[in-house]
């Protein structure tokens, strides 16, 4: 991936010298022809077309974004509620991600998720502990939101 | 139209405000010390988030001075709170601090056996 926003950087530099102008739409110009190089040159890469890496990081912050607000929902309704009817505890999951910077950004987004918290990782990094704010209800929908952010991490790594 | 403008982000700045009493209020009411973290890390992000988002917005649509140091701090501490929310209730876990009664299950406790047993081998 980082290759092949060099050899595009390197095109539209190309593309600078080449036309003999140096300024910002030049650059901007051989961008975007470098890009649509290595668009029809995406077979002779051993990773996929970058473009679609980038999307998946805009995906991962909307994600981020939309998680925040809807984790602070939650907290509201429940420091806000009259009697305190929260079964907290201590979860275990288990994960697939191996980098040590996928399992950062996972862990990252649960603390941010509606009613949990990481509170450690096993020394094999297989395992999340997570702290639940209410386990009863949410325990299974937390595990459908965990499916959905592992999916778009392994997303953006691939 | 700056008037409506103006109006809009003092309620993000509001909004930013009352999330933060919220999160204060949380931090007295809830039980023990990892619920209490959940009402921090959160709230209190979001809301010094979005003061820093109607401020940012302020100077930028109102004043026409466009400040991206507002900007870094926003991205900083999106980055580093849920990271300390992590660290201090992992600190608080290994000192041993209770869980509060009412809490059903407890997954880190074998882990915590387990490693023990090997520090004693």
């Amino acid at each position: 991936m980082l290759l092949q926003i060099v050899l595009n950087i390197f095109i539209a530099f190309s593309w600078m010298f080449i036309s003999n102008s140096y300024e910002f739409g030049s650059f901007f110009g051989g961008y975007l022809i470098g890009l649509l190089l290595i668009l029809v040159l995406r077979r002779s890469f051993s990773h996929r077309f970058y473009l679609l890496n980038v999307w998946a990081v805009i995906k991962l912050i909307l994600i981020f974004f939309r998680e925040l607000i809807l984790s602070n929902y939650a907290i509201m309704k429940v420091v806000v509620k009259p009697n305190l009817d929260i079964k907290p505890g201590i979860f275990a999951l288990p994960t697939e991600l191996e980098k040590d910077w996928e399992i950062m950004v996972l862990s990252n987004l649960i603390t941010l998720t509606p009613g949990t918290l990481v509170v450690d990782i096993s020394d094999d990094r297989k395992l999340l502990y997570i702290h639940a704010m209410d386990l009863q209800d949410i325990d299974e929908a937390i595990e459908s939101i965990k499916n959905t952010f592992e999916k778009a991490i392994l997303e953006v790594s691939r | 139209m700056t008037e409506m403008l103006k109006i809009l982000f003092a309620v993000i700045i509001l909004f930013g405000a009352l999330l933060s009493l919220l999160s204060a209020i949380g931090i007295i009411r809830l039980p023990d010390v990892y619920t209490r973290n959940h009402a921090v890390s959160k709230s209190a992000t979001l809301g010094v988030l979005s003061i820093l988002l109607g401020t940012f917005l302020y100077f930028w649509v109102i004043e026409g001075y466009m400040n991206a140091r507002v900007i870094l701090g926003f991205v900083f501490l999106f980055l580093t709170s849920p990271v300390a929310g992590h660290l201090i209730s992992r600190a608080a876990y290994n000192s041993k601090v209770p869980l509060w009664e009412k809490s059903t299950q407890d997954d880190l406790k074998n882990k915590a056996r387990s490693t023990k047993g090997k520090v004693s081998q």
